[in-house]
């Protein structure tokens, strides 16, 4: 709509819309500012330049410090390992998962379950798997001493094994739920029956027909999102000092114990290994792209050969999904169990299934100290999630008033920051902190949660906002309300349930963020996560226990109160039940 | 005479493709019926009119209402009505609110506004329905709901855009009734596109079929 030339606007009004018109330029900058500014902070001292530590010269001493590192060729190794049999993994399960129950009931039952599995943060989630598999873990107990004789934990490397299975099936608990997530609103698009039912009229049986139909369409729509998945396995930190292995760990810890090694020498060459580790994120997605056009390649000849499936292989890659995903589910869940009896516990001796007693002690003790990182968590995720909100309006809004057509590459931008491992910009955050004098607080923290927050509250609000009927607008703007107005009074209370779930997802990624926080906050910002993790090493499952839950809880709360608040708020409005 | 909805050498465009070609006025209390099938630019013409017409088309000519231009106006500010085929009550307000939201800000005092609004549901026979969930009225009460939002704020004109074609017939005649009583009564030009030939002989005014 053209302005009037002929309409006085009060300045505030301009001021305004001139804001309006920048949000989408001033919400990219926001999130894709740091990642870039990063990256520079990261690579020059991996090419020798930091003034501050005496490297004055461009060499590339770093990169041969790294390449003597003994540890490299088994981390880098790993890194690649971990990451592909991760995501191929989750994709295959995610996949048949949807092949196989797409529309059933039990597919219904398995979407109800999606968003408190999501909203579990990465490290509990770690943690609880820990509990769950570790030689003293509960399925060790269960099975002791009764089918395996132990009367003692045994001595055997589950946790943290060499080869990276304990991570890679942390992995795949924590990225099948996301997956599917995306794959659902994929779904959503593609609108499946209808050819589901063509190809089924044809002869074919359901898997095959659903692989063939259906999941060429679906895949272009979460490529981007199997790419993060690809590059965050590959490079992801917390879940590693978990589950992963220890001598030599994977690339992008070896990283993190050298930022935070007291030799300051060994900065350099973290960052040639966090620029390394880049190199490795993007080779490992341009071999997977390889890879997908040889899939694809298969999958047309496969296609044209027209076999209709057998029905047999059918239902067993269908069953086969389900016992898996239900597997990734189950350990989620138990892992949270575990994690409330051993807060709880008091003497809980090997092959006993349950502790001796319960008691408040371990709370009575951890809990006070609670108090300060669940006050930090809670002020970086609320301002977080408060500007991510803001900015995502702002450029939807903009959107609808000015007519701006989001262009499909866009949709990359938003994924970049989910897509460069963290490890390889945010290593250059201190780089630009000792140069630039802004030292690591917590507004420091709030931004590089930002870059993280912002894609996720974007990606999940803009759906549901784009999808309002604008014939709406035109009604209320017809009735003579402004913009504003339809924007207040119509609009938002309509989109109450998306936009608190916009900004529970929002939250629950700010109370999960592992690294920034570390790393920006230069070790003096203290949350739930951090702690957590740091509790990693000392191996005290009651206090693990307690920091855990308070971490999940967090990340959790926000998502009951989206469900709950618009119920109360509609109880009287049955037109806004389902949207 | 400048009084009603004025359309002057109105033409609308979609690149080479002229979709629509208008001049004529609609006068107070008047009906224009314009038809065609789907897809032939009826409700482009109702986008050129409310001002909600995408950037895509390109629009010659003027629209007049009571002799000033709308050009360059914003919707709010145009003073024209419009009715769906849904009625697009607003879900999370009572019947209540949703006619205070048609309501001029210029009628004040919870009072005055809480009067305008009994009387304006009491002259549909819908007395009491002030504090109702919109979702559980019926198709006709919800269509005259619609009606009354749409004339608490005062337009100049009527645009109907398939308004009639959801209800069953029996309700469809009586609602029709209704709707272009009230806009002859308060002398309100109207503008109905439709593809329903009973539609036109209801209006019973020019009818011009396009596409």
């Amino acid at each position: 709509m053209r302005a009037a030339a002929s309409i006085p606007v009060p300045a505030r009004l301009a001021r305004r819309a001139r804001f309006l018109h920048w949000a989408p330029l001033l919400t990219l900058a926001v999130m894709l500012g740091p990642v870039l500014a990063g990256l520079l902070g990261t690579l020059a001292p991996a090419l020798g330049y930091m003034p501050a530590l005496g490297g004055h010269s461009l060499g590339l001493a770093a990169f041969e410090a790294l390449a003597a590192w003994p540890g490299l060729p088994r981390a880098v190794a790993l890194s690649l390992g971990v990451g592909f049999a991760a995501t191929a993994l989750s994709l295959a399960i995610v996949t048949l998962i949807c092949a196989g129950w797409a529309g059933t009931r039990t597919f219904a039952a398995i979407e109800r379950l999606l968003s408190p599995l999501l909203s579990v943060p990465h490290a509990a989630a770690a943690f609880g798997l820990a509990f769950l598999i570790a030689p003293s873990g509960w399925i060790a107990r269960a099975l002791s001493p009764g089918l395996t004789g132990w009367a003692q934990p045994p001595d055997l490397l589950i946790l943290q094994d060499p080869a990276g299975l304990s991570l890679i099936f942390g992995l795949v608990t924590k990225e099948v739920p996301f997956l599917l997530l995306m794959t659902l609103a994929a779904l959503t698009q593609v609108r499946p029956g209808q050819s589901l039912r063509v190809a089924q009229a044809l002869g074919y049986a359901r898997v095959t027909g659903w692989l063939k139909v259906i999941f060429p369409l679906v895949y272009r729509q979460i490529r981007l999102p199997v790419y993060a998945v690809l590059a965050f396995s590959m490079s992801v930190v917390d879940v590693a000092i978990i589950l992963g292995p220890n001598t030599p760990p994977t690339l992008a810890v070896q990283v993190v114990r050298w930022m935070s090694d007291p030799d300051l020498a060994l900065r350099f060459q973290a960052a040639a290994g966090a620029v390394l580790q880049l190199g490795l994120v993007l080779f490992g997605l341009g071999l997977w792209r390889l890879i997908e056009m040889a899939v694809a390649r298969a999958g047309r000849a496969w296609i044209v050969r027209g076999g209709r499936g057998r029905r047999g292989t059918g239902r067993m890659l269908r069953m086969g999904a389900l016992v898996l995903g239900a597997l990734a589910a189950l350990a989620v869940i138990a892992g949270l169990g575990g994690q409330v009896v051993w807060s709880f516990a008091g003497l809980w001796q090997f092959p006993d299934l349950l502790p001796d007693g319960f008691t408040f002690r371990n709370w009575d003790r951890h809990g006070p100290r609670l108090a300060g990182p669940g006050i930090e968590t809670l002020l970086i995720a609320g301002a977080a999630t408060g500007l991510a909100l803001l900015l995502t309006l702002a450029s939807l809004e903009a959107e609808h008033r000015h007519g701006l057509r989001p262009a499909t590459r866009a949709l990359w931008l938003l994924y970049l920051p989910l897509i460069v491992p963290q490890v390889a910009f945010l290593t250059g955050f201190q780089t630009l902190s000792i140069l630039t004098g802004v030292d690591g607080g917590r507004a420091a923290v709030v931004l590089a949660h930002l870059v993280f927050v912002l894609p996720y509250v974007f990606l999940s609000l803009s759906d549901p906002w784009r999808a309002w009927d604008a014939r709406q607008d035109i009604v209320a703007r017809a009735l003579g309300a402004g913009p504003d107005r339809v924007l207040w009074a119509v609009r938002l209370p309509m989109l109450l349930r998306p936009l608190l779930v916009a900004a529970a997802v929002g939250f629950a990624v700010s109370v999960g963020q592992y690294l920034p926080t570390l790393l920006v906050g230069a070790g003096r910002v203290a949350t739930l996560t951090t702690e957590a993790v740091a509790l990693a090493a000392g191996g005290d499952r009651r206090a693990i226990g307690v920091y855990a839950l308070a971490q999940t809880a967090a990340a959790f709360a926000p998502f009951a109160l989206a469900v709950l608040l618009p119920r109360i708020a509609w109880r009287n409005r049955k037109g806004m039940r389902d949207g | 005479m400048d009084e009603g909805l004025r359309f002057e050498h109105l033409a609308i465009s979609l690149g080479p493709e002229r979709l629509i070609a208008l001049d004529c006025t609609v006068g107070p209390g008047e009906v224009l019926t314009v038809m065609g099938p789907s897809g032939s630019g009826k409700s482009t013409l109702l986008a050129a009119i409310t001002g909600t017409l995408d950037a895509a088309f390109t629009m010659t000519g003027r629209i007049r209402l009571d002799g000033h231009d709308l050009s360059g106006l914003p919707t709010e500010a145009r003073r024209i009505g419009i009715l769906f085929q849904d009625e697009y009550l607003f879900p999370h307000l009572s019947v209540g609110a949703n006619l205070a939201f048609g309501l001029k800000p210029e009628v004040r005092g919870r009072a005055a506004r809480r009067a305008r609004i009994e009387a304006a549901l009491a002259e549909v026979g819908l007395e009491g329905f002030a504090d109702r969930d919109p979702a559980t009225l019926s198709g006709g009460q919800r269509a005259r709901v619609a009606l009354q939002r749409m004339l608490l704020s005062e337009p100049r004109a009527l645009l109907l855009d398939e308004a009639f074609s959801k209800l069953d017939t029996g309700l469809r005649a009586q609602v029709r009734a209704l709707v272009f009583d009230t806009a002859r009564q308060r002398a309100l030009p109207v503008l109905q596109v439709t593809h329903d030939h009973s539609d036109a002989e209801a209006a019973g005014g020019e009818v011009m079929t396009v596409g």
